[in-house]
């Protein structure tokens, strides 16, 4: 049996199909994975995200402490209330983890990683703090819902408390507001506009309960995927892990390479592999032919092997088969591919990330 | 609750088949299944003609979540299969045992006799937990 987040309760009560995910129990639909998609594009769905692990990081020198464990650069966060994506790399330029950075105030940050890598960034934030003046600290009693969808920020609304409301609610794309031990954020893993809210796990319940009387609509692990998937936001464990750099998957933009003499960990390793010639590209692919990309499914090129699916499944917005892809630089140009679905050569077409975003197609199918 | 019609067969690989009387018998996949696949959103259906033996893979499946393969649950031609799928797949998911059957297969008379009927199949679901 795995971890139960403060929520366990209400998804078993709302009929959620519960799967084990990342050491929790999550639920993965509560009855049609499609309604729940299309509800989060349409109008507004809320997720229990707080298999999520938030992480304090304190002290005089959390910020060159994080200026060198991330690759994104938090000195880009000018005033407290920013928030940066990044990943966490190892010394050979693998992802240890990706997250999302909250800067809360001078001397204090708080990363979001994975759940089914928590343990493993804990240990590795704390190994190389050795030398620096921080302070890591996991938040257990901390629980994290996301509101997503063109009505979820309204809807949400006046279920904050009033010490973040206003400020909440004139937020900027990622940025976030704090007051009374929440953080509202204007981020999200959908493609859509939204909040993902960092609460006390004691006010988690309330809030749930008054998102679904404010007709929110509960949604699972199944939806965020395909949702994630259509955003062309990556999925960590899927489209990158330990052994993959950013660089080949497709998160070049989240690295600062400027100021030169940043030294972040894997920065050199990393230079190598971008002044490789074979350096692979991350695609998107549109399937033209009949079926439905999944992950790890290889991609040819007049029939030879040329790379491989990452995430794949079927586009709700799109009705279309969408996935991407790890290829080489040769097959990056090609016009027209094919993907190996159970031993037939189906043809798919390259697109650009995103597939979909604010309730619109992005590509043409 | 999965629903299983009492006058069906059953597979444990979760087809269904419904001997016509006339010599064809039609096939789906139960409403088991169509729970436990998720909302389906393509089939790959048989080709007309097609000569199949008993568990043969014949036609797949896929919804949100995977792909999954249907088994003839008997040895015989496929005499028809359900193009209105094609651009309906969730058929399979709001009427499993009626519009959303997948193909119908010749056969000698008795040929489902072999296979499970409600109760059994019932045990089977309930053995998976």
């Amino acid at each position: 049996m795995g971890s139960r987040t403060p929520l366990y309760d209400q998804h078993v009560a709302l009929g959620g199909k519960m799967v084990p995910f990342g050491g929790w129990d999550m639920p993965l639909h509560y009855g049609s994975q499609l309604e729940e998609h299309h509800v989060v594009r349409r109008d507004a769905g809320m997720f229990d995200v707080s298999h999520m692990q938030p992480v304090d990081v304190t002290g005089q020198a959390a910020k060159p402490f994080l200026q060198y464990l991330l690759a994104n650069d938090v000195n880009k966060l000018a005033e407290p209330g920013k928030a940066l994506y990044s990943c966490m790399l190892n010394e050979h330029g693998g992802v240890v983890d990706d997250l999302i950075c909250y800067y809360l105030a001078p001397g204090r940050y708080r990363p979001v990683v994975n759940a089914a890598t928590a343990d493993k960034d804990l240990a590795w934030m704390q190994d190389r703090a050795a030398g620096f003046d921080v302070t890591i600290r996991r938040r257990d009693d901390l629980a994290m819902i996301a509101v997503q969808g063109p009505n979820a920020r309204t809807k949400a609304e006046p279920l904050l408390p009033e010490a973040v409301r206003r400020p909440a609610m004139s937020l900027r794309p990622f940025h976030a507001a704090e007051g009374d031990d929440w953080l509202v954020g204007r981020t999200g893993y959908t493609g859509e506009d939204g909040f993902e809210i960092i609460l006390p796990v004691a006010e988690a319940e309330s809030l749930w309960r008054g998102l679904l009387e404010a007709a929110v609509v509960p949604c699972g692990l199944g939806a965020r995927d395909t949702l994630r998937l259509e955003a062309g936001m990556n999925l960590y464990g899927q489209d990158m892990d330990d052994a993959t750099d950013p660089l080949s998957a497709g998160l070049g933009w989240t690295i600062a390479w400027q100021p030169l003499e940043r030294n972040f960990m894997g920065r050199r390793a990393l230079q190598a592999k971008r002044e490789a010639p074979d350096l692979p590209r991350f695609v998107g692919l549109l399937l033209t032919g009949r079926g439905v990309l999944r992950p790890h499914q290889r991609v040819l090129l007049d029939d030879e092997p040329v790379g491989e699916t990452t995430s794949g499944g079927f586009s709700p917005t799109l009705e279309r088969s969408i996935a991407l892809a790890r290829v080489s630089p040769d097959a990056a140009r090609a016009d027209e591919l094919s993907v190996d679905i159970r031993g037939k050569a189906v043809p798919a077409r390259i697109v650009r990330p995103p597939f979909v975003r604010n309730g619109q197609a992005k590509i043409e199918t | 609750m999965s629903n299983m019609p009492a006058e069906l067969k059953f597979t444990k690989s979760h087809e269904w088949v419904n001997d016509n009387g006339d010599g064809t018998y039609t096939v789906g996949i139960t409403d088991h299944a169509q729970e436990a696949l998720g909302d389906l959103v393509f089939v790959e259906l048989p080709e007309v003609g097609a000569k199949l033996a008993a568990e043969d893979g014949c036609a797949v499946v896929e919804s949100v979540k995977a792909a999954s393969d249907i088994y003839a649950p008997i040895a015989g031609e496929v005499t028809a299969v359900n193009d209105a799928l094609d651009g309906a797949p969730e058929t399979i998911n709001s009427d499993p045992y009626g519009d959303g059957w997948i193909f119908k297969l010749s056969a000698g008379s008795g040929a489902a006799d072999g296979l499970l009927d409600a109760d059994a199949y019932q045990a089977v679901v309930d053995d998976e937990g």
